[in-house]
């Protein structure tokens, strides 16, 4: 029988043989997410978390240590629940929290553990542990949560939590993996690549039920976490709640400052919150409340509240004129109460008494002849040319722009130059009398709670400053903190002007702050009282003690408190003492403070 | 002396070299499919299934010594004997057979387990050859073409019993015997155009393939002319059948049970059912794909190792060699499967007697079926119906069917010129 049938069969056998190749070659050659699905199968990426570094104060006491915490992790094909109820129960969760976290999980993939009950803490594990082998397909994961052993300096410390999608993106280094945790504000934030450590990540194959099957190409693609470096801040944990206890209860800021060095002693943003509220399972709960408290526990005041200085600005006024030589410690005025108003004084005043008495017309007069020297004929001209040489000086008082505190968010407050009143009037159309509230520290002036210690530290220094910051040690070395906080800043105003200023700053406590005074503490200060259009003035002390060595320079601001030499000068008082005797011997100063309520 | 060097001279040892370089490379890939990193064990460790498959290829070796000295004219004497034997196995197996996975198709011989149902392929083979061995049975006549089909599908009733549709299945492909022998061309049309529109119906819209069945029609209506009545209605007849068929493709489905839809669909949808029949077909093509062109090396699989593929050793035997010796390796064995195929054409083709020849398209067929089928599955190209890759699966029954099927023919092939010489 002669056909083409036996042809027919073979070409269909080789055609058919093809056909498979062909298809193989797609899925293995052209295709290669099988080869990434393969790896989402069998090749686990676990991350090994370092110890994120602690800090210390001061002194060596611990401020932030790690907490373990325990993270129940599911496999979803393995995962199998008899009663969905009497779980949530037992695990204390949602049932909708339970289905969304396992679909979650689900979409990941079906094999690999993801979370599903994050963040148990000791005790509830406690309670579960002998219960989790009830359950197929979950188990526990250790991790670790901040945890503080006293309640104290939450905004200086600030808080970490997971990164954002919008950090995420701009981390250029890839070091970041979605649900990693940073540090989110203050220290937490500014020391991040100190504290986080290196992560490790190992390779480790598992079979289909999530069995460890050993290590993924003998661990030759395995790195090793490094442990986070423990970090000295310069805090004073008794200074600080000591003053956290002064100001609880009202609204306002401390900034204690080693004028020597720069470091800050304390930093105090009242109301403040207990910092282990932000850690764990509770932490977006908490910060959904602390974030809606009318009182604002998350605004970091010292370096974000923003004041006019007010009558404390006349003593850089004081050195500006002096260093111009447009003032002299015998230059005199009357107190001409038509200009602006002043309160009862000895008249009329040279610059000590006008400091001491802090002489509102005095200045009104001595920034006129700073700020109107003549250089040209045209008044609005000359005042422009004034004022922006006027500024450029005080600028150099670290104020007018950020001082670079190792914090994030800091505030630049405000010297107004000719250029935002030509924006505000137009140009050559203000002249002094349009601006002369700058003179007593008003007007279009705006400085933050830290600057304004900063500019005690400026006292106490005779002219030098550092910029103030938290961090004094790096892993136990000194030498590792940023460079710009061993740079030396000079406010170009000569030391010898400073020596009058001074004494003038101890006499005035005699007239404006007498509670501040301490027998065997000479204290240099000077009150302010910040306007406040929207109610009761805002208290506002500066000091620093002893005068003849200066150790702690400080800023103290008590919102709607009134009159500075109130409550600011008792606490600043308190907080000095404090710090140089280590105890209080005036229980009935402290009462005072303590019940002043002022908050309303 | 004289007589058996020229009997080794006609073997032909293409066809034996094939197979065990198939058998080889089966074996070595089903140590690589039970090896463990982390308690190696020697390949020849009867405590796994690398070891055990050893044992069945020594007793096949042992097989092929018996079949190739025994009397050829054994197998044509034998072949209904042999085939009523099988038959009536099968009839016995589902009242005595031992259940796994819900199927009776294992006979229980002390330690040792066989399936008949993959005898019987064999057994088939020769009694179909047996049957055809006359030139007066004309394939073309109706009365002959049930007399073969009724040989090919009574073994097919008792298998269904057990159930096991996937060995059933492969008794279909004996009708590429029949279409070397002479079936019309008829059915084969039929067969494939109720095979693609079926696949047509699954994948397309119901009506788009409506539309296009008519206007093939009015086409061919169109050449064809008004002129001859009989062709018309016949054709409008043949259409109406179509179009009702694509229709009821769905309705059908529908009324499978869940795990046979389900085993369809997933050929369309790998997300279908994708813990149960899904996960077999999506965790065998991510093991292949993911060998790339020249795979993770030999015992460096993760999927296969670490149980992702369900049958690992058995029928997803083809994922193992896919994802440790990649494309290449992929290449190599469709390479010696095909070429085994066209050399057994070859070798049934040159044989002087139809009962040789009828048997040899009978191993053909078969093995092409398994191996075609088996692969197509693990690729998801055809629904996963267990059948296992011959020569290459572990397992004793199998190894053994494949190899006494493939060997009667080896032997009848070198006495070709002796069979002639006895017909004459």
């Amino acid at each position: 029988m002669e056909s083409n049938r036996p042809l027919i069969i073979t070409f269909a056998i080789i055609l058919l043989g093809v056909i498979l190749l062909l298809k193989l070659f797609l899925i293995q050659v052209t295709d290669d997410s099988y080869l990434r699905k393969a790896e989402r199968n069998a090749i686990q990426r676990i991350v090994d978390h370092p110890y994120r570094g602690l800090v210390y104060d001061r002194n060596g006491k611990l401020l932030v240590y790690n907490n373990p915490v325990f993270d129940i992790m599911v496999i979803p094909r393995e995962f199998t629940v008899e009663d969905t109820a009497s779980f949530c129960e037992f695990f204390n969760i949602k049932k909708e929290t339970l289905i969304e976290n396992f679909n979650a999980a689900k979409n990941y993939s079906w094999v690999k553990p993801s979370p599903l009950i994050k963040q148990i803490s000791n005790e509830e594990f406690a309670r579960i542990q002998d219960y989790l082998i009830d359950y197929r397909g979950i188990f526990v994961m250790t991790r670790s949560v901040r945890s503080y052993p006293q309640p104290s300096a939450a905004n200086a410390l600030g808080y970490i939590g997971e990164i954002s999608a919008n950090q995420l993106g701009r981390d250029e280094t890839s070091y970041y993996r979605q649900g990693d945790y940073v540090g989110l504000s203050g220290v937490e934030a500014y020391y991040e690549p100190d504290l986080r450590g290196r992560k490790g990540v190992n390779y480790r194959m598992v079979n289909v039920r999530g069995v460890d099957k050993g290590k993924f190409k003998n661990g030759d693609l395995d790195t090793v976490s490094v442990a986070g470096q423990n970090i000295q801040s310069t805090l004073d944990l008794e200074l600080q709640q000591y003053g956290e206890k002064l100001l609880a209860g009202k609204r306002g800021s401390v900034v204690a400052i080693e004028p020597k060095t720069g470091e800050i002693l304390s930093f105090i943003s009242a109301p403040t919150y207990d910092p282990n509220q932000l850690t764990g399972s509770k932490f977006g709960q908490n910060f959904l409340e602390l974030n809606q408290d009318e009182n604002k526990p998350l605004f970091n005041r010292p370096i974000m509240a923003m004041y006019p200085p007010g009558s404390i600005f006349k003593i850089v006024q004081s050195l500006v004129g002096l260093q111009e030589g447009i003032l002299t410690p015998n230059t005199t005025f009357s107190c001409n109460r038509s200009l602006v108003n002043c309160h009862n004084h000895p008249n009329p005043v040279n610059l000590f008494g006008a400091i001491r008495n802090s002489c509102n017309p005095y200045y009104h007069q001595a920034f006129r002849m700073m700020i109107n020297q003549e250089v040209s004929s045209n008044t609005f001209r000359d005042t422009q040319i004034g004022l922006d040489k006027w500024r450029e000086s005080v600028m150099k008082f670290g104020l007018g722009d950020r001082l670079g505190v190792d914090m994030h968010g800091e505030k630049s407050g405000s010297i107004p130059s000719s250029k935002l009143y030509d924006q505000i009037y137009g140009n050559g159309r203000w002249k002094y009398s349009t601006i002369y509230s700058l003179s007593i520290g008003q007007g279009e002036m705006l400085v933050t709670p830290l600057q304004m210690a900063n500019l005690a530290a400026i006292f106490a220094n005779k002219g030098y400053y550092y910029i103030p910051h938290m961090i004094k040690a790096i892993d136990g070395d000194a030498t590792r903190i940023p460079e710009k906080f061993r740079t030396k800043r000079d406010t170009g105003i000569d030391p010898a002007h400073f020596d009058m200023v001074q004494e003038a700053m101890v006499e005035a406590l005699s007239g404006t702050a007498a509670r501040a005074i301490i027998s065997d503490i000479v204290i240099a200060g000077k009150t302010g009282t910040a306007q406040n259009p929207s109610g009761e003035d805002h208290s506002v002390f500066i000091a620093f003690a002893p005068k003849d060595d200066p150790k702690i320079a400080i800023a103290v601001y008590v919102e709607n408190a009134g009159w500075g030499g109130r409550a600011a000068a008792s606490t600043a008082s308190l907080m000095i003492e404090k710090y140089l005797r280590g105890e209080i011997t005036r229980p009935a100063l402290e009462d005072y403070v303590l019940e002043g309520n002022f908050i309303y | 002396m004289r007589d058996s060097d020229f009997y080794f001279r006609k073997i032909d040892w293409l066809t034996i070299g094939l197979y065990f370089m198939l058998v080889f490379l089966g074996w070595i890939n089903i140590y690589a499919a039970v090896y463990d990193e982390q308690s190696p064990k020697s390949i020849f460790d009867l405590s796994i299934n690398s070891g055990i498959q050893l044992v069945w290829i020594g007793t096949a070796v042992l097989l092929i010594v018996l079949i190739l000295v025994a009397d050829y004219r054994l197998f044509e004497n034998l072949s209904l004997i042999l085939y009523v034997f099988f038959v009536v196995l099968l009839i016995l197996t589902p009242f005595i057979g031992k259940e796994i996975n819900g199927q009776k198709a294992w006979f229980e011989i002390g330690a040792f387990r066989l399936q008949p149902a993959e005898f019987a392929k064999f057994a088939t083979a020769l009694a179909l050859a047996k049957l055809m061995e006359a030139n007066t049975f004309d394939l073309s006549k109706l009365r002959y073409q049930l007399r073969a089909v009724g040989i090919i599908g009574l073994p097919v009733v008792f298998i269904m019993l057990q159930p096991d549709f996937g060995s059933a299945m492969v008794y279909s492909a004996f009708f590429i015997v029949l279409f070397r022998e002479g079936m019309p061309n008829r059915y084969y049309v039929f067969a494939i155009t109720v095979l693609v529109l079926g696949i047509l119906a699954i994948l397309v819209e119901n009506n788009l393939i409506a539309v296009g069945i008519i206007a093939s029609c009015l086409l061919i209506l169109f050449f064809v002319g008004k002129k001859n009545w009989q062709k018309l209605v016949t054709l409008l007849f043949v259409g109406g059948i179509m179009v009702g068929y694509v229709y009821s493709i769905d309705y059908v489905v529908a009324k499978l049970p869940l795990h046979h839809q389900n085993r369809i669909m997933v050929l369309f949808d790998p997300d279908v059912d994708p813990l149960g029949v899904g996960w077999n077909v999506t965790q065998s093509k991510i093991a292949i794909g993911s060998g790339g062109l020249t795979g993770k090396g030999y015992l460096e699989g993760t999927q296969t190792k670490f149980d992702f593929v369900p049958e690992q050793h058995t029928d997803f035997i083809f994922c193992t060699l896919g994802e440790e010796f990649g494309w290449m390796g992929s290449f190599v064995v469709i390479s010696l499967f095909i070429t085994l195929l066209v050399r057994l054409i070859f070798l049934a083709e040159r044989q002087k007697t139809r009962f040789s020849r009828v048997y040899g398209y009978g191993v053909v067929s078969i093995l092409f079926f398994h191996f075609f089928i088996n692969i197509s599955m693990t690729v998801g190209l055809f629904p996963v119906i267990g059948i296992p890759l011959p020569f290459f699966s572990y397992g004793g029954s199998s190894l053994w069917a494949f190899t006494i099927l493939l060997f009667i023919f080896i032997k009848l092939d070198s006495h070709r010129i002796q069979i002639l010489g006895r017909l004459s």
